[in-house]
This record gives C-alpha cells, sequence and structure tokens, in this order.
C-alpha cells in the first residue's frame, strides 16, 4: 500500500515544449516532453503551473488531447482574451520553454477500449481535447467502434482539428462526425446551423435500446443541456459522463 | 456570474482528491445523507474556481451539500457532513 501511495502521489514536473501548432485563430496545441511522465488514460487531465516573477502563481487544468501511446503530450488551449494563463499559453510560449505541470489526473471522465461502445462524443469548442484523445486511441486500436462526435463550433475556422477529423472519418473505420455551427457560416454550408438541442441529438444518437457510451465536454451551460436532453430521449444517465469548462477563468 | 456557471463535474477535483487519497476517488460511489441518491463522485456538482481556498461538492439529485475541502494555512480540512457512506475500489484486488 505504500508503495501505491508513493507511486500515485501527484508532483509537479518539468515539460519542455517541443512544438507549437496553431490550431485555429484562437487555439494553439502545446506538444510537451515530461521525462518521467508515467502515462496517461485518454480523457485525463493535467494541471499546469505559471509562476510569475514576484512569486505569484496561477494553476489551470488542460485535458489531454493525445494518444495514451503518443511519445509527447500534447495539450491544446483556447487564448481566451481577458484570461490569466491561457493568452501567455497559447500566444507567447515559445518552442524549448518550459512548463510546470502534474498528472496524469483522472479517471472519471475516461475510455479505455475494453469499454467499447457505440461510442457517442458531444463536443463544444475546446471541448474536443479529451474526445480527442479517445478518437485517437480508437483509431490506433484494432477493430472497429461505432462511433458519434457531434461536434459544436462558433465558425468553420474555429473548428479544432478538421483536418485530423476529415482524416480519420475518411479511413472508413465507422467514425462520422457531424459539425454543427453556432454562429457563422461559410456560403452554402450544407450542415448544421444551430446549439444543439434535444431533436440534434435525437437525430444523431444511437437509440437508447443500444445503449450508447457518452461522452461530452464543453462549456458547462453546453454540456448540462445536452446531457439533459439525453436523459429525456431515454439514454441511462450511468452511461452519460460529463465534463464542465465552468469559470476556469483561462 | 450564475450558478450554472460556475458548476463543474466531480471529476474536477480529482486532483485535489489525490493530494489526500490513495485511492481515485472520483471512481468511487458515494451515498446522499440528504436524499439518498447513490453516484459515482466524478459525477457530482462541484463549484471550485482557480483562486478559492476550498471546494463544495453537491449532490447531482438534490443540490445538498456531500463535501467540502479547505485547503489554507498549510492545512486540508476535509468535511464530510453530506455522505453517509463512500465505496471505492479494493486496490489489493484490483486487477
Amino acid at each position: 500500500m505504500a508503495g501505491t501511495a508513493l507511486q500515485r502521489r501527484l508532483i509537479w514536473r518539468t515539460a519542455e515544449v517541443v512544438d507549437l501548432i496553431d490550431e485555429t485563430p484562437r487555439a494553439r496545441s502545446l506538444a510537451l516532453a515530461v521525462p518521467g511522465w508515467p502515462g496517461q488514460l485518454a480523457g485525463q487531465h493535467v494541471d499546469v503551473r505559471l509562476t510569475a516573477e514576484d512569486g505569484y502563481q496561477a494553476e489551470r487544468s488542460y485535458s489531454i488531447a493525445s494518444a495514451p501511446a503518443g511519445e509527447l503530450l500534447t495539450l491544446t488551449v483556447e487564448r481566451l482574451d481577458d484570461g490569466e494563463v491561457s493568452p501567455y499559453l497559447a500566444g507567447e510560449l515559445r518552442a524549448g520553454d518550459k512548463l510546470e505541470l502534474r498528472g496524469p489526473i483522472g479517471g472519471y471522465f475516461v475510455w479505455e477500449v475494453a469499454l467499447g461502445g457505440p461510442l457517442l462524443l458531444v463536443a463544444g469548442g475546446s471541448g474536443i481535447c479529451p474526445l480527442m484523445a479517445m478518437l485517437r486511441l480508437r483509431q490506433a486500436a484494432a477493430g472497429a467502434i461505432p462511433t458519434r462526435l457531434l461536434y459544436s463550433s462558433r465558425s468553420l475556422q474555429d473548428v479544432i482539428f478538421r483536418d485530423e477529423l476529415d482524416r480519420l472519418v475518411a479511413t472508413g473505420s465507422g467514425l462520422e462526425v457531424i459539425h454543427t455551427l453556432t454562429r457563422s457560416v461559410p456560403e452554402g454550408w450544407p450542415g448544421l446551423h444551430r446549439r444543439i438541442d434535444t431533436a440534434m441529438l435525437s437525430a444523431i444518437a444511437w437509440p437508447p435500446a443500444e445503449r450508447p457510451l457518452i461522452f461530452i465536454c464543453g462549456p458547462t451551460p453546453l454540456v448540462e443541456s445536452a446531457a439533459g436532453s439525453l436523459v429525456n430521449l431515454g439514454h441511462e444517465p450511468a452511461r452519460i459522463k460529463t465534463e464542465r469548462f465552468g469559470p476556469t477563468g483561462g | 456570474m450564475t450558478e450554472q456557471e460556475l458548476r463543474l463535474d466531480g471529476n474536477a477535483a480529482a486532483g485535489l482528491f489525490q493530494e489526500l487519497f490513495v485511492h481515485e476517488l472520483t471512481t468511487a460511489r458515494g451515498a446522499c445523507a440528504a436524499c439518498g441518491s447513490v453516484g459515482a463522485i466524478g459525477a457530482q456538482h462541484l463549484y471550485m474556481s482557480p483562486r478559492s481556498p476550498g471546494a463544495v461538492l453537491r449532490c447531482s439529485a438534490c443540490e445538498a451539500v456531500l463535501m467540502v475541502i479547505v485547503r489554507a494555512g498549510g492545512r486540508f480540512r476535509l468535511g464530510l457532513q453530506g455522505l453517509v457512506w463512500i465505496e471505492m475500489q479494493d486496490v489489493d484486488t484490483a486487477s
């Protein structure tokens, strides 16, 4: 037991920024090398800590977007203009910079291949990140687990991982991605153009009798509205897992 | 800020719990003393903001307070007033 306790103790580690990838005008992926990293499950998060010269510290949680097997840990950060941490992470940070982080954290909002499917993923904005880790894991695993992703973004240019999602769909592994855009749409946009609602979920989700495993991540109002709709449609609350952003302060 | 905007999932407290417990507490089940609902800790409602000294876990069925965690002055205080019991995986028998 003592050994277990020691292994499980969360420690702050120093990560080095290896690469920065601009995903959208407001979201940037940080690829990090973390010496001694014990590995993670799809859906887990890390705490990132920044320390100012005067000793003031700010801490935020970010979901891990990379697949568990990846060598680098990827966090995708959306820049909130009035935020305290995200403008630095998604703006000023440069390759070679160091960051303090600890994790992996959380065992509840987690998907493993053995949990199977069908899998219904619902994302709002950068809520795609932990779900992307699940999709990347699913793709790397043998066998096609039927999966549908309903992804709400403000506009097409705000869709994070758009090209990779298109590629994953094109592999024909049983993944369907349905985008809905809540603000501007490109001319001739054939897809959905409204917030996620009950009618949309009813059309996209498997019937409750097929007992899909459901993961929802995004801003709190979106998460609560989608989870409520799915329960009303007859899905088992115990098969619906949610992760709300809340007022993280960015 | 509205109450809804402030609300998180219990799983957001996983890091805080990991500083206190050997077990992964967000996957543990607990019973609400107020309404008797049983559910995963990670599925309850959490109120915690970056600058607050603590976190309050409330029942997702009746919103009664289950647990209060305060970190201040070099100590943690854990209040468990709203939980009748918590049940978790015995790590010695876990596969």
